[in-house]
Protein backbone atom coordinates (compact mmCIF):
# COMPACT_ATOMS: atom_id res chain seq x y z
CA UNK A 1 0.00 0.00 0.00
CA UNK A 2 3.03 2.15 1.14
CA UNK A 3 4.69 1.19 -2.40
CA UNK A 4 1.75 2.69 -4.51
CA UNK A 5 1.28 5.62 -2.39
CA UNK A 6 4.86 6.45 -3.42
CA UNK A 7 4.45 5.40 -7.36
CA UNK A 8 1.26 7.86 -7.19
CA UNK A 9 2.85 10.68 -5.51
CA UNK A 10 5.95 9.83 -8.63
CA UNK A 11 3.52 9.62 -11.48
CA UNK A 12 1.81 12.97 -10.06
CA UNK A 13 4.93 14.86 -10.07
CA UNK A 14 5.66 13.45 -13.74
CA UNK A 15 2.73 14.53 -14.69
CA UNK A 16 2.74 18.31 -13.21
CA UNK A 17 6.44 17.98 -14.54
CA UNK A 18 4.91 17.24 -17.87
CA UNK A 19 2.91 20.25 -18.10
CA UNK A 20 5.24 22.70 -18.65
CA UNK A 21 7.21 20.80 -21.66
CA UNK A 22 6.09 22.27 -24.49
CA UNK A 23 3.42 20.91 -27.23
CA UNK A 24 3.45 17.42 -29.22
CA UNK A 25 5.27 14.49 -27.99
CA UNK A 26 5.85 15.90 -24.62
CA UNK A 27 2.28 15.41 -23.66
CA UNK A 28 2.51 11.80 -24.98
CA UNK A 29 2.24 8.32 -22.86
CA UNK A 30 5.32 7.37 -24.81
CA UNK A 31 7.21 10.28 -23.26
CA UNK A 32 5.85 9.26 -19.66
CA UNK A 33 6.79 5.34 -20.13
CA UNK A 34 10.74 7.09 -20.54
CA UNK A 35 10.96 9.52 -17.93
CA UNK A 36 9.12 7.46 -15.25
CA UNK A 37 12.95 6.06 -15.23
CA UNK A 38 15.15 8.76 -17.29
CA UNK A 39 14.03 11.39 -14.68
CA UNK A 40 11.08 14.02 -14.95
CA UNK A 41 13.08 16.30 -16.83
CA UNK A 42 14.82 13.44 -18.91
CA UNK A 43 17.86 14.82 -17.19
CA UNK A 44 18.76 10.86 -15.84
CA UNK A 45 18.34 9.15 -12.50
CA UNK A 46 20.51 7.15 -11.10
CA UNK A 47 21.15 4.08 -13.55
CA UNK A 48 18.90 5.32 -15.96
CA UNK A 49 20.90 7.66 -17.96
CA UNK A 50 20.24 11.42 -19.39
CA UNK A 51 18.08 11.24 -22.76
CA UNK A 52 18.39 15.20 -22.93
CA UNK A 53 20.14 16.58 -25.59
CA UNK A 54 21.09 13.35 -26.82
CA UNK A 55 21.63 12.55 -30.14
CA UNK A 56 18.68 11.88 -32.49
CA UNK A 57 20.02 8.95 -34.47
CA UNK A 58 21.74 7.97 -31.33
CA UNK A 59 19.09 7.24 -29.17
CA UNK A 60 17.39 5.56 -32.16
CA UNK A 61 20.15 3.23 -32.51
CA UNK A 62 19.93 2.05 -29.27
CA UNK A 63 16.61 1.70 -29.49
CA UNK A 64 17.33 -0.46 -32.44
CA UNK A 65 20.15 -2.22 -30.50
CA UNK A 66 17.92 -2.88 -27.48
CA UNK A 67 15.31 -4.36 -29.80
CA UNK A 68 17.71 -6.76 -31.63
CA UNK A 69 19.09 -7.29 -28.21
CA UNK A 70 22.80 -6.35 -28.87
CA UNK A 71 22.52 -3.98 -26.29
CA UNK A 72 22.83 -6.79 -23.38
CA UNK A 73 24.37 -5.42 -20.19
CA UNK A 74 22.26 -6.12 -17.53
CA UNK A 75 20.30 -3.37 -16.68
CA UNK A 76 19.57 -3.46 -20.52
CA UNK A 77 18.38 -6.81 -20.42
CA UNK A 78 16.15 -6.19 -17.24
CA UNK A 79 14.52 -2.97 -18.53
CA UNK A 80 15.12 -1.61 -21.77
CA UNK A 81 14.22 -4.88 -23.40
CA UNK A 82 10.86 -4.93 -22.72
CA UNK A 83 10.76 -1.38 -22.73
CA UNK A 84 11.37 -0.81 -26.77
CA UNK A 85 9.58 -4.01 -27.42
CA UNK A 86 6.12 -2.42 -28.30
CA UNK A 87 7.59 0.22 -29.70
CA UNK A 88 6.86 1.27 -33.51
CA UNK A 89 9.18 3.43 -35.62
CA UNK A 90 7.62 6.28 -35.85
CA UNK A 91 6.97 6.44 -32.12
CA UNK A 92 10.43 6.03 -31.89
CA UNK A 93 11.70 8.66 -34.34
CA UNK A 94 8.99 11.25 -32.66
CA UNK A 95 10.85 9.87 -29.24
CA UNK A 96 14.40 10.70 -30.25
CA UNK A 97 13.65 13.98 -31.78
CA UNK A 98 11.63 15.03 -28.51
CA UNK A 99 14.64 14.54 -26.09
CA UNK A 100 17.62 15.26 -28.46
CA UNK A 101 15.53 18.74 -28.34
CA UNK A 102 15.90 19.25 -24.23
CA UNK A 103 18.67 21.11 -23.66
CA UNK A 104 21.30 18.75 -21.25
CA UNK A 105 22.16 19.77 -17.85
CA UNK A 106 25.58 18.51 -16.46
CA UNK A 107 25.62 16.05 -13.81
CA UNK A 108 28.62 16.88 -12.07
CA UNK A 109 28.87 14.02 -9.68
CA UNK A 110 32.59 12.71 -10.46
CA UNK A 111 35.05 13.73 -8.59
CA UNK A 112 36.93 16.65 -9.20
CA UNK A 113 40.45 16.17 -8.52
CA UNK A 114 40.56 13.81 -11.49
CA UNK A 115 39.21 15.94 -13.93
CA UNK A 116 42.17 17.74 -15.39
CA UNK A 117 43.69 13.69 -15.99
CA UNK A 118 40.27 13.10 -17.24
CA UNK A 119 40.52 15.57 -19.97
CA UNK A 120 44.07 14.99 -20.78
CA UNK A 121 42.91 11.67 -21.63
CA UNK A 122 39.71 12.42 -23.38
CA UNK A 123 42.14 14.75 -25.81
CA UNK A 124 45.24 12.79 -26.39
CA UNK A 125 44.62 9.07 -25.33
CA UNK A 126 47.44 7.47 -24.00
CA UNK A 127 49.32 6.19 -26.92
CA UNK A 128 51.87 4.36 -25.29
CA UNK A 129 49.36 2.28 -23.60
CA UNK A 130 46.81 2.24 -27.26
CA UNK A 131 44.03 3.83 -25.33
CA UNK A 132 42.77 5.98 -28.22
CA UNK A 133 41.87 10.03 -28.09
CA UNK A 134 37.94 9.85 -26.92
CA UNK A 135 37.98 13.35 -28.68
CA UNK A 136 38.57 12.24 -32.25
CA UNK A 137 35.20 10.80 -32.45
CA UNK A 138 32.94 12.50 -29.60
CA UNK A 139 33.85 16.01 -30.61
CA UNK A 140 36.21 18.47 -28.92
CA UNK A 141 33.60 19.49 -26.15
CA UNK A 142 32.01 15.94 -26.39
CA UNK A 143 28.70 16.76 -28.12
CA UNK A 144 28.85 13.47 -29.93
CA UNK A 145 27.38 14.10 -33.75
CA UNK A 146 25.14 11.49 -35.59
CA UNK A 147 24.59 8.63 -33.72
CA UNK A 148 27.72 8.82 -31.92
CA UNK A 149 26.65 9.75 -28.43
CA UNK A 150 26.78 13.52 -26.40
CA UNK A 151 29.15 12.05 -22.98
CA UNK A 152 29.45 15.69 -21.97
CA UNK A 153 27.64 16.18 -18.41
CA UNK A 154 26.63 12.37 -18.35
CA UNK A 155 26.67 11.05 -14.89
CA UNK A 156 29.64 9.33 -13.37
CA UNK A 157 28.57 6.18 -12.40
CA UNK A 158 26.71 5.94 -16.01
CA UNK A 159 29.90 6.19 -17.92
CA UNK A 160 31.79 4.08 -15.50
CA UNK A 161 29.77 1.25 -15.78
CA UNK A 162 29.27 1.70 -19.14
CA UNK A 163 33.09 1.60 -20.13
CA UNK A 164 33.42 -1.27 -17.46
CA UNK A 165 30.60 -3.27 -19.13
CA UNK A 166 32.53 -3.00 -22.72
CA UNK A 167 35.51 -4.37 -21.19
CA UNK A 168 33.96 -7.02 -19.58
CA UNK A 169 32.37 -8.23 -23.15
CA UNK A 170 28.64 -6.54 -23.04
CA UNK A 171 28.12 -4.90 -26.58
CA UNK A 172 25.97 -2.32 -27.71
CA UNK A 173 25.88 -0.97 -31.33
CA UNK A 174 26.61 -3.97 -33.95
CA UNK A 175 30.58 -2.98 -35.15
CA UNK A 176 30.71 -0.18 -32.94
CA UNK A 177 34.76 0.07 -31.76
CA UNK A 178 34.06 0.74 -27.73
CA UNK A 179 34.67 -2.68 -26.34
CA UNK A 180 38.16 -2.85 -28.36
CA UNK A 181 38.31 1.10 -26.80
CA UNK A 182 37.29 -0.20 -23.45
CA UNK A 183 39.89 -3.11 -23.12
CA UNK A 184 42.94 -1.17 -23.12
CA UNK A 185 41.06 1.31 -20.15
CA UNK A 186 42.27 0.60 -16.44
CA UNK A 187 39.83 1.19 -13.52
CA UNK A 188 42.02 4.96 -13.11
CA UNK A 189 41.40 5.96 -16.56
CA UNK A 190 38.06 5.10 -16.47
CA UNK A 191 37.30 6.85 -13.41
CA UNK A 192 39.14 9.70 -14.66
CA UNK A 193 36.98 9.97 -17.31
CA UNK A 194 33.97 9.45 -15.98
CA UNK A 195 34.69 12.27 -13.74
CA UNK A 196 35.68 14.70 -16.51
CA UNK A 197 33.11 13.99 -18.34
CA UNK A 198 30.13 14.62 -15.97
CA UNK A 199 31.59 18.08 -15.27
CA UNK A 200 31.43 19.15 -19.22
CA UNK A 201 28.80 21.60 -20.26
CA UNK B 1 64.40 -51.69 -32.93
CA UNK B 2 61.40 -50.33 -31.91
CA UNK B 3 62.72 -48.96 -28.81
CA UNK B 4 65.57 -46.93 -30.76
CA UNK B 5 63.00 -45.50 -33.11
CA UNK B 6 60.81 -44.23 -30.52
CA UNK B 7 63.88 -42.81 -28.76
CA UNK B 8 64.83 -41.36 -31.60
CA UNK B 9 60.91 -39.82 -32.19
CA UNK B 10 60.97 -38.87 -29.00
CA UNK B 11 64.63 -36.69 -29.62
CA UNK B 12 63.11 -35.16 -32.57
CA UNK B 13 59.72 -33.97 -30.88
CA UNK B 14 61.40 -32.68 -28.07
CA UNK B 15 63.58 -30.25 -30.32
CA UNK B 16 60.98 -29.63 -32.27
CA UNK B 17 59.06 -28.33 -28.82
CA UNK B 18 62.30 -26.83 -27.76
CA UNK B 19 62.70 -24.92 -30.94
CA UNK B 20 58.85 -23.59 -30.93
CA UNK B 21 59.57 -22.47 -27.88
CA UNK B 22 62.39 -20.30 -28.69
CA UNK B 23 60.83 -18.93 -31.60
CA UNK B 24 57.89 -18.12 -29.13
CA UNK B 25 59.23 -16.51 -27.06
CA UNK B 26 61.44 -14.09 -29.32
CA UNK B 27 58.30 -13.60 -31.35
CA UNK B 28 55.65 -12.72 -28.78
CA UNK B 29 56.37 -9.34 -27.34
CA UNK B 30 57.22 -8.25 -31.15
CA UNK B 31 53.99 -9.76 -31.60
CA UNK B 32 51.69 -9.07 -28.70
CA UNK B 33 53.18 -5.45 -29.45
CA UNK B 34 52.89 -5.52 -32.99
CA UNK B 35 48.87 -6.85 -32.54
CA UNK B 36 47.98 -4.62 -29.48
CA UNK B 37 49.15 -1.28 -31.75
CA UNK B 38 47.24 -2.84 -34.94
CA UNK B 39 43.79 -2.76 -32.75
CA UNK B 40 44.73 0.74 -31.85
CA UNK B 41 45.13 1.68 -35.13
CA UNK B 42 42.05 0.16 -36.40
CA UNK B 43 39.27 1.53 -33.58
CA UNK B 44 39.67 4.94 -35.45
CA UNK B 45 40.50 4.00 -38.89
CA UNK B 46 37.68 1.36 -39.29
CA UNK B 47 37.89 -2.55 -38.38
CA UNK B 48 39.41 -3.44 -41.61
CA UNK B 49 41.11 -0.22 -42.05
CA UNK B 50 38.20 0.94 -44.40
CA UNK B 51 38.23 4.61 -42.97
CA UNK B 52 35.32 5.85 -40.69
CA UNK B 53 33.40 8.63 -39.55
CA UNK B 54 33.87 9.61 -36.32
CA UNK B 55 33.34 13.59 -35.04
CA UNK B 56 36.43 13.94 -37.76
CA UNK B 57 36.59 12.13 -40.63
CA UNK B 58 39.50 9.08 -40.25
CA UNK B 59 40.65 8.21 -43.31
CA UNK B 60 40.99 5.04 -45.16
CA UNK B 61 44.57 3.03 -44.42
CA UNK B 62 43.52 -0.25 -46.36
CA UNK B 63 45.46 -0.71 -49.81
CA UNK B 64 47.33 2.43 -48.93
CA UNK B 65 51.05 2.68 -49.95
CA UNK B 66 53.35 1.58 -47.24
CA UNK B 67 56.01 4.76 -48.14
CA UNK B 68 53.22 7.08 -48.15
CA UNK B 69 52.06 5.83 -44.62
CA UNK B 70 55.26 5.95 -43.88
CA UNK B 71 56.07 9.69 -45.00
CA UNK B 72 52.88 11.02 -43.65
CA UNK B 73 53.50 9.49 -40.10
CA UNK B 74 56.94 11.28 -40.32
CA UNK B 75 55.54 14.06 -41.11
CA UNK B 76 52.95 14.05 -37.84
CA UNK B 77 56.28 13.48 -35.81
CA UNK B 78 58.31 16.35 -37.26
CA UNK B 79 55.17 18.77 -37.34
CA UNK B 80 55.28 19.29 -41.38
CA UNK B 81 51.57 18.18 -40.98
CA UNK B 82 49.43 19.50 -38.38
CA UNK B 83 46.58 17.00 -36.56
CA UNK B 84 46.13 17.15 -32.78
CA UNK B 85 45.63 13.51 -32.64
CA UNK B 86 48.09 12.05 -34.91
CA UNK B 87 50.62 13.67 -33.68
CA UNK B 88 50.19 12.19 -30.32
CA UNK B 89 49.88 9.23 -32.21
CA UNK B 90 52.68 9.06 -34.44
CA UNK B 91 55.46 10.00 -31.59
CA UNK B 92 55.86 7.03 -29.63
CA UNK B 93 55.92 4.68 -33.00
CA UNK B 94 59.03 3.07 -33.06
CA UNK B 95 60.23 2.88 -37.05
CA UNK B 96 60.08 -0.78 -37.00
CA UNK B 97 56.59 -0.20 -35.99
CA UNK B 98 55.62 2.15 -38.64
CA UNK B 99 57.36 -0.60 -41.13
CA UNK B 100 55.45 -3.29 -39.68
CA UNK B 101 51.88 -1.56 -39.23
CA UNK B 102 52.34 0.30 -42.95
CA UNK B 103 52.97 -3.08 -44.64
CA UNK B 104 50.04 -4.66 -42.77
CA UNK B 105 47.74 -2.26 -44.56
CA UNK B 106 48.70 -2.18 -47.73
CA UNK B 107 48.01 -5.84 -47.86
CA UNK B 108 44.31 -5.15 -46.92
CA UNK B 109 41.64 -5.65 -49.81
CA UNK B 110 38.80 -3.78 -47.93
CA UNK B 111 35.40 -2.77 -49.81
CA UNK B 112 35.20 1.49 -50.02
CA UNK B 113 33.39 3.06 -47.01
CA UNK B 114 30.87 4.69 -49.38
CA UNK B 115 29.00 7.37 -48.94
CA UNK B 116 30.10 10.10 -51.06
CA UNK B 117 27.30 11.60 -53.62
CA UNK B 118 26.93 9.27 -56.59
CA UNK B 119 25.35 12.14 -58.41
CA UNK B 120 29.13 13.78 -58.55
CA UNK B 121 30.48 10.37 -59.53
CA UNK B 122 30.56 11.44 -63.62
CA UNK B 123 32.15 14.90 -63.28
CA UNK B 124 34.63 13.80 -60.77
CA UNK B 125 36.16 11.19 -63.21
CA UNK B 126 36.29 13.83 -65.94
CA UNK B 127 37.87 16.18 -63.79
CA UNK B 128 40.34 13.31 -62.55
CA UNK B 129 41.25 11.52 -65.74
CA UNK B 130 41.63 14.72 -67.63
CA UNK B 131 42.29 17.45 -65.30
CA UNK B 132 41.26 20.96 -65.72
CA UNK B 133 43.33 22.55 -68.53
CA UNK B 134 41.75 26.23 -67.82
CA UNK B 135 42.65 26.16 -63.77
CA UNK B 136 45.92 24.58 -64.41
CA UNK B 137 45.20 21.20 -62.25
CA UNK B 138 46.75 18.43 -64.18
CA UNK B 139 44.85 14.99 -64.41
CA UNK B 140 45.17 13.03 -60.62
CA UNK B 141 45.63 10.02 -62.79
CA UNK B 142 48.49 11.14 -64.17
CA UNK B 143 49.85 10.88 -60.53
CA UNK B 144 47.97 8.66 -58.88
CA UNK B 145 47.32 6.33 -61.38
CA UNK B 146 44.24 5.48 -63.68
CA UNK B 147 42.67 3.30 -60.86
CA UNK B 148 43.58 5.71 -58.13
CA UNK B 149 46.00 2.93 -56.65
CA UNK B 150 48.79 5.10 -55.94
CA UNK B 151 52.50 4.59 -56.27
CA UNK B 152 55.43 4.94 -53.46
CA UNK B 153 54.95 8.23 -51.54
CA UNK B 154 51.82 9.42 -54.36
CA UNK B 155 48.80 7.71 -51.75
CA UNK B 156 46.47 5.63 -53.24
CA UNK B 157 42.62 7.14 -53.35
CA UNK B 158 40.47 4.43 -54.26
CA UNK B 159 38.21 3.99 -51.88
CA UNK B 160 39.02 7.32 -49.67
CA UNK B 161 36.74 8.44 -47.46
CA UNK B 162 34.62 11.40 -48.84
CA UNK B 163 34.42 13.83 -46.33
CA UNK B 164 38.32 12.94 -45.76
CA UNK B 165 39.00 13.58 -49.04
CA UNK B 166 37.35 17.07 -49.25
CA UNK B 167 38.65 18.11 -46.15
CA UNK B 168 42.39 17.68 -47.04
CA UNK B 169 42.13 19.38 -50.54
CA UNK B 170 40.19 22.44 -49.16
CA UNK B 171 42.39 22.49 -45.84
CA UNK B 172 45.99 21.67 -47.75
CA UNK B 173 47.35 24.69 -47.06
CA UNK B 174 46.51 25.48 -43.26
CA UNK B 175 47.84 21.31 -42.28
CA UNK B 176 49.74 19.96 -45.05
CA UNK B 177 52.78 20.40 -46.71
CA UNK B 178 54.67 22.47 -43.60
CA UNK B 179 58.32 22.54 -44.47
CA UNK B 180 58.50 22.14 -48.63
CA UNK B 181 61.70 20.66 -48.83
CA UNK B 182 61.51 17.29 -47.70
CA UNK B 183 57.53 16.89 -48.40
CA UNK B 184 56.68 15.77 -51.52
CA UNK B 185 53.28 16.57 -51.44
CA UNK B 186 54.16 19.76 -51.89
CA UNK B 187 52.67 19.76 -54.76
CA UNK B 188 49.54 19.24 -54.26
CA UNK B 189 49.27 23.10 -52.92
CA UNK B 190 48.72 24.86 -55.92
CA UNK B 191 46.74 22.03 -57.39
CA UNK B 192 43.86 22.23 -54.28
CA UNK B 193 44.46 25.72 -54.66
CA UNK B 194 42.76 26.14 -58.14
CA UNK B 195 40.50 23.78 -57.73
CA UNK B 196 36.89 25.24 -56.65
CA UNK B 197 34.64 23.47 -53.54
CA UNK B 198 32.21 21.55 -56.05
CA UNK B 199 35.40 20.33 -58.22
CA UNK B 200 36.81 19.27 -55.01
CA UNK B 201 33.37 16.86 -53.86
CA UNK B 202 33.22 15.85 -57.70
CA UNK B 203 36.89 14.31 -57.63
CA UNK B 204 36.06 13.03 -53.35
CA UNK B 205 32.61 11.37 -54.59
CA UNK B 206 34.52 9.79 -58.00
CA UNK B 207 37.46 8.15 -55.86
CA UNK B 208 35.39 7.15 -53.09
CA UNK B 209 33.60 4.57 -55.08
CA UNK B 210 36.76 3.42 -56.60
CA UNK B 211 37.37 -0.44 -55.68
Amino acid sequence: MKRIGLKIAILATVASALSTVSAGAGESAAVRNCTWCHGTGAQGYTVAPRLAGQRRQYIMSQIQSFRMHARNNPFSRQYMWGAVAALDASTAYELANYFASIPPRPANDGDGALASRGRTIYMDGIPEANIVSCYACHGPNAEGIRDIPRLGGLAYFYIKARLEQWGQGYHSTPGSPMPMVATHLGPEEVEALASYLSFVR
Amino acid sequence: MTRLLLTLLTAILAAVIAASGQAQERMTPAHGGFEAKLEYCKTCHGLSGQGYLGYFAMPRLAGQQPEYIEAQLRAFIERRRSNPVMQNVAHVLSPSMITALANHFHRLNTPPFGGGPRGLIATGKRIYEDGLPEANVPACAACHGAEGKGQNEIPRLAGQVYPYMVGQLTGWRTQRGQGTAVDTSAIMAPTAHNMTRSQIEAVAAYVSHLP
